[in-house]
C-alpha cells in the first residue's frame, strides 16, 4: 500500500518521506509549526520551521529554540518535497502548511479564520488534493456577525460601564484575542490597561502591529485608577483575586463559546461578546470547497459531527484524533494562559 | 416584542438580583397594560397552551436551515436547548418585524386552532422578521419554558416597586387561576378585590435550612417543633361549599384527590388550611413513591384509590370562619387547627394533624430528629411560637432541619450532556453498584441519575474525563469507562419493581468526588437494599 504524504501517529501529523512533523505534541526533530498557541507550537523539538513573524512569539513562550523563518509562499524543498507557508488568518503569524510531493498536493490548516481581523495577514485559498482541516465550531448553530459589529457592541458596553461608574474587565486569549481586542477598543472613552500576560505578548507584537497604548496593572495601581476604563485578562483571571480588587467592575469575554448562552452563565460572566479566531459554520464549508480538495480530514472540534455532513455533501471526509484543543479549546487556552502568568 | 426580548436578555444575562429587580421594574414603569399583565403570567409560569408539538417545530425550523434533520438534532444536544438552537441555525433577515408582546401572545394562543399549513407558514414568516435574540425567545414562548433566573418573588418586588403595591398584598393578587387573556391589569393589580377569590390560595410561607447549631436558636419554650413530611406541600380551600386544593406549585389538584370531597360540610366555609398530602396504603404513611403513583394520573381509578389513598396532614390554619388569620401568632392559630381537628377526626379519616412534638429542650430536638426514619418525616420543622404565616421563603421564625441523607459510594457510567446552564458540558450522570449474576461474576448495574452537587471546576474535570472516556454513543448519552467513583446521597429508599436494581431511591444528588476510590471499592446492590428499614 501506498504510504500517505501525510499520516497521523502518536507524534503528530508525519511526513515520512521528509521525516517532517507538523505541528507535533510531542518532541520529534523536525517540527513545522502553523502558530503560536500552546497546542499548536510544543516546547522540546530540535528544530523548528514556521513563519518568520511567528519567531518572535513562539520564542517568547518557548525561549531559546532553533528555530528557521519562511516567507509567505516560499517554498522549501526537504528530500524531494515541496513545502511552503500560507496565510491562516487566525493570529498573527498562523500559517497552513501546504505539501507537495509527485504531483499530489496536501494542506493542513492549524487553525483558521476566513474574515480579515485587519491585523494578521488574511486567510488565502490554497488549491489542494487532500485538505486537513480544523471544525472547532463546525455546526450549523455557529454564525459569526462581523467584527465590526461585534466592535461596535464592545465599545458601546465599555462607554456603558463608564457612564455607571465601573471598570469593564473584557476577557480575551493573552495571544490573539487580546490584540485583536486591543487594536480596536476605542481610547476616547478611556485608558486600556492590562494583565501582565496580555502586556508582555502584546509588546513581543507592537514591532509588526500598530496598537494603541497601553498600562499594566501593578501592586500600585489603585482601583479608584480603573474606575470607567477597561482592562485586557485572560480568562484564567476571572475570579481570582487580582481581578476581586477591582470592584465595582462589569466582567465580558470575547470568543465564538459565548454563543451558546449557557457557556456564559456557567462562566459567571456578565456579557459575552460573540467574537471568534476560527471558521464559523458557512466559513468552514465555503474554504474546503473554495480549495477543490476531495478528501478532507478533520482534526479537531466537532469532527464526527462534521465530517458525516462533508460525506452527505459528497466528500471523501473522515476525521483523524489529535491532541489539538477540540471541544475543551477554552479551557486548554485557560490552561495555557495561567502557566503565562506564572512565567 | 422587541423590549420584551431586551428585558429577557439582561435578566438572562446577569447574575445579581439588583439588575434584575431593576431591569424589571424599569420594564413595568414602561409597557403598556396588556404586555405588563402578559409578562407578569410569563414570569410566574402561566403561558398559553403550546400550539406546536417540539417535532413540527424542529422540522419547520430544519427546513428554513436548510440542512439533515440528524445534524439538527446533533446541535440540539450540544445546545442543550430546543427555542436556543432553533434560534440560532435560523438565518437573520433584514426584515423586521415591531409587533407587541400581547400580539404575538394573541396570535400564539389563535394558532392552535389553524392547521398545520397556517401554522408553519406562521412561523416562517415571524422567525425570519425577527433578529436572533427575539427569535430565541418567541420560540421559547411556544414551547413555554422560560427559565431564566427569575422567581415569582423577584417579580413580585420589582413590580411592587414600579407600581407601588405593598409586595405580600401583590403575592396574594397574584396567586390562583387568572387568564392573562381576559383580566386586565386594573383588575390584576390595582382593583381591591379580584373577582375569582373564591378558588384563591394564600402565598405559601417556606422556611430556611437551619443555619449553624439548633441551640443557637435561644429559649426552646419558644419554639414548636413537629415532624416535616415527606409529601406533596398543599393548601386546602374551602368556600361556599367548594373544596379546592393547590400544590406549593400553585396548580389546582382537586381533581386528583377525590377523598378530600367529604370535607365539604365537616370543615366549615371560610377555612384555609396548610397541610401536606400524604400517601397512606394499609393505614400506614407511605413513601414518597408511593405517593408518586398517584401525581402522574389523570384519572384516578377505584384501585388506585384502595391500594394508595392519601390523607392530609395539617400544619396550620391560614383562614377561619372567612377571616385571614395569617397575622395570628402561630400558637394561636395552632390552637385553632386543633381544636377543628378534634371536632371532625371522628368523621374523616383523611384529615390528620401534623403533631407539635412536646419537648424541653434541644437535646430533646435532636434526638427526635434521630427518629425521622422511622416516623417516615424528612426531619424536622421548627418554628416559633409567636410567629405570623408569612409569604414565601423568610429567616429567622421557620426553620427546617432535615436528616442527613444516606450515602453510597456509586461508580459513574453514563453521562448526558445538561441543559441550560451546564449545556454543552456532560453534567448529567448515571451510577451503577455491584451485583453479582448468575454466573458469579460482578458486574455494574445502574441504581440513579443525579445532575447537580459538583462545582462547576469539577464538572469540567469529569466532562473531560468523558470525552476522552466514551465507549458507545446513543444520541445524547455517552456511557463511560467505569473508573470514576462518586458518594451518592439521597433522603429516601424503597422497594421497586420499575428499576433495574430494584431499588428506587428519592433526590439522589452527588455529595463529593471520590477521587481516593477505586471502582472495586464502590458499594453493591445489596449494601443499598440493607439500608430499607
Amino acid at each position: 500500500m501506498k504510504i500517505p504524504l501525510l499520516a497521523f501517529n502518536d507524534k503528530g501529523i508525519y511526513c515520512q518521506q521528509a521525516d517532517v512533523y507538523l505541528d507535533p505534541w510531542k518532541p520529534v526533530k523536525n517540527a513545522i509549526i502553523t502558530h503560536g498557541h500552546a497546542d499548536h507550537s510544543r516546547w522540546g523539538n530540535q528544530n523548528y520551521i514556521t513563519h518568520h513573524t511567528n519567531i518572535p512569539i513562539i520564542r517568547h513562550r518557548l525561549g531559546e529554540i532553533n528555530v528557521t523563518g519562511k516567507e509567505w509562499g516560499e517554498t522549501f524543498v526537504i528530500n524531494n518535497v515541496k513545502f511552503s507557508l500560507h496565510p491562516a488568518g487566525h493570529i498573527i503569524g498562523s500559517s497552513q502548511i501546504r505539501v507537495e510531493h509527485k504531483g499530489e498536493v496536501w494542506v493542513f490548516t492549524g487553525d483558521y479564520k476566513t474574515e480579515d481581523d485587519g491585523i494578521s495577514v488574511p486567510y488565502e485559498v490554497v488549491k489542494c488534493d487532500t485538505f486537513i482541516t480544523e471544525c472547532t465550531f463546525g455546526l450549523p448553530a455557529f454564525n459569526w456577525t462581523p467584527q465590526a459589529e461585534v466592535i461596535t457592541e464592545i465599545n458601546n458596553w465599555w462607554a456603558e460601564n463608564k457612564a455607571d461608574g465601573k471598570t469593564s474587565i473584557l476577557f480575551g486569549y493573552s495571544l490573539g484575542k487580546a490584540q485583536r481586542l486591543l487594536k480596536y477598543l476605542d481610547t476616547d472613552i478611556g485608558t486600556i490597561y492590562t494583565h501582565g500576560a496580555i502586556e508582555n505578548m502584546t509588546n513581543v507584537l507592537r514591532p509588526m502591529v500598530d496598537f494603541p497604548p497601553t498600562t499594566l496593572v501593578t501592586r500600585e495601581t489603585k482601583k479608584e485608577d480603573l474606575l470607567g476604563n477597561i482592562v485586557l485578562a485572560p480568562p484564567s483571571a476571572h475570579g481570582s483575586i487580582w481581578i476581586r480588587k477591582m470592584t465595582p467592575f462589569v466582567t465580558g469575554s470575547a470568543s465564538g463559546w459565548m454563543a451558546f448562552r449557557g457557556a456564559r452563565r456557567r462562566r459567571a460572566i456578565d456579557k459575552g461578546f460573540v467574537l471568534s479566531d476560527h471558521c464559523d459554520w458557512f466559513s468552514l464549508l465555503d474554504s474546503i470547497k473554495a480549495t477543490g480538495a476531495e478528501k478532507i480530514i478533520c482534526t479537531h472540534g466537532y469532527t464526527d459531527i462534521f465530517s458525516k455532513y462533508l460525506r452527505e455533501l459528497g466528500y471523501d471526509a473522515r476525521t483523524e484524533k489529535t491532541q489539538y484543543e477540540g471541544e475543551a479549546a477554552e479551557m486548554e487556552k485557560e490552561v495555557e494562559t495561567e502557566k503565562e502568568i506564572q512565567q | 416584542m422587541k423590549n420584551f426580548a431586551q428585558l429577557i436578555k439582561t435578566l438572562d444575562s446577569s447574575n445579581k438580583t439588583n439588575v434584575k429587580v431593576d431591569a424589571l421594574t424599569t420594564y413595568f414603569k414602561n409597557a403598556s397594560p396588556e404586555d405588563k399583565v402578559w409578562t407578569i403570567a410569563i414570569l410566574s409560569h402561566r403561558r398559553p397552551p403550546r400550539p406546536v408539538n417540539t417535532t413540527l417545530l424542529r422540522i419547520w425550523a430544519n427546513e428554513l436551515a436548510n440542512i439533515p434533520l440528524w445534524l439538527f438534532e446533533e446541535s440540539y444536544h450540544i445546545v442543550g436547548d430546543l427555542a436556543e438552537t432553533i434560534a440560532l441555525i435560523i438565518p437573520t433577515t433584514k426584515e423586521h418585524s415591531d409587533k407587541s408582546l400581547t400580539e404575538y401572545l394573541q396570535e400564539i394562543i389563535a394558532l392552535k386552532k389553524k392547521s398545520d399549513i397556517e401554522k408553519k407558514k406562521y412561523l416562517h414568516e415571524n422567525w425570519l422578521a425577527l433578529n436572533y435574540y427575539e427569535r430565541f425567545v418567541f420560540t421559547k414562548l411556544i414551547t413555554g419554558s422560560l427559565r431564566i433566573g427569575v422567581s415569582q418573588k423577584l417579580m413580585t418586588r420589582a413590580l411592587s416597586k414600579a407600581e407601588d403595591v405593598d409586595e405580600d398584598a401583590l403575592a396574594y393578587k397574584l396567586m390562583g387561576n387568572w387568564d392573562p387573556n381576559t383580566i386586565t391589569f386594573q383588575e390584576l393589580i390595582l382593583d381591591e378585590k379580584s373577582s375569582d377569590y373564591l378558588s384563591k390560595p394564600y402565598p405559601f410561607y417556606l422556611a430556611y435550612p437551619i443555619e449553624g447549631e439548633v441551640d443557637n436558636l435561644g429559649n426552646p419554650e419558644d419554639w414548636s417543633v413537629e415532624h416535616k413530611w415527606d409529601g406533596i406541600r398543599s393548601q386546602t380551600i374551602i368556600r361556599e361549599s367548594e373544596i379546592y386544593v393547590w400544590s406549593r406549585g400553585e396548580e389546582l389538584v382537586t381533581d386528583k384527590y377525590p377523598e378530600f370531597q367529604s370535607f365539604v360540610g365537616l370543615i366549615p366555609n371560610g377555612t384555609v388550611i396548610d397541610a401536606e398530602i400524604l400517601a397512606f396504603p394499609e393505614g400506614e404513611i407511605g413513601t414518597f413513591n408511593d405517593l408518586q403513583t398517584r401525581i402522574g394520573r389523570k384519572t384516578i381509578s377505584a384501585s388506585l384509590l384502595e391500594k394508595v389513598p392519601v390523607i392530609l396532614k395539617a400544619y396550620d390554619i391560614l383562614e377561619w370562619e372567612g377571616q385571614d388569620i395569617r397575622n395570628l401568632p402561630y400558637s394561636e392559630r395552632r390552637l385553632l387547627l386543633e381544636q377543628l381537628y378534634d371536632s371532625i377526626k371522628d368523621k374523616i379519616k383523611s384529615f390528620q394533624l401534623s403533631e407539635r412534638v412536646l419537648l424541653h429542650s434541644w437535646e430533646d430536638v435532636t434526638a427526635e430528629r434521630m427518629r425521622a426514619r422511622e416516623m417516615k418525616s424528612e426531619g424536622l420543622m421548627i418554628k416559633r411560637n409567636d410567629s405570623t404565616y408569612q409569604v414565601g421563603r423568610k429567616k429567622g421564625d421557620w426553620w427546617k432541619w432535615k436528616i442527613e441523607p444516606l450515602v453510597i459510594d456509586a461508580v459513574l457510567t453514563y453521562a448526558m450532556r445538561g441543559h441550560g446552564r451546564r449545556s454543552n458540558l456532560f453534567t448529567d450522570y448515571t451510577f451503577a453498584l455491584w451485583q453479582t449474576n448468575e454466573k458469579e461474576e460482578k458486574e455494574l448495574v445502574t441504581f440513579a441519575k443525579a445532575y447537580s452537587g459538583l462545582t462547576d471546576a469539577e464538572f469540567r474535570k469529569v466532562d473531560d474525563f468523558i470525552k476522552k472516556n466514551t465507549l458507545e454513543r446513543f444520541g445524547p448519552v455517552r456511557s463511560v469507562t467505569p473508573k470514576l467513583v462518586f458518594e451518592i446521597g439521597f433522603e429516601g429508599i424503597a422497594l421497586s419493581k420499575r428499576h433495574k436494581s430494584g431499588v428506587a431511591t428519592r433526590f439522589p444528588r452527588i455529595l463529593r468526588w471520590r477521587q481516593d476510590k477505586k471502582i472495586e471499592d464502590a458499594n453493591s446492590i445489596e449494601d443499598l437494599k440493607s439500608m430499607i428499614s
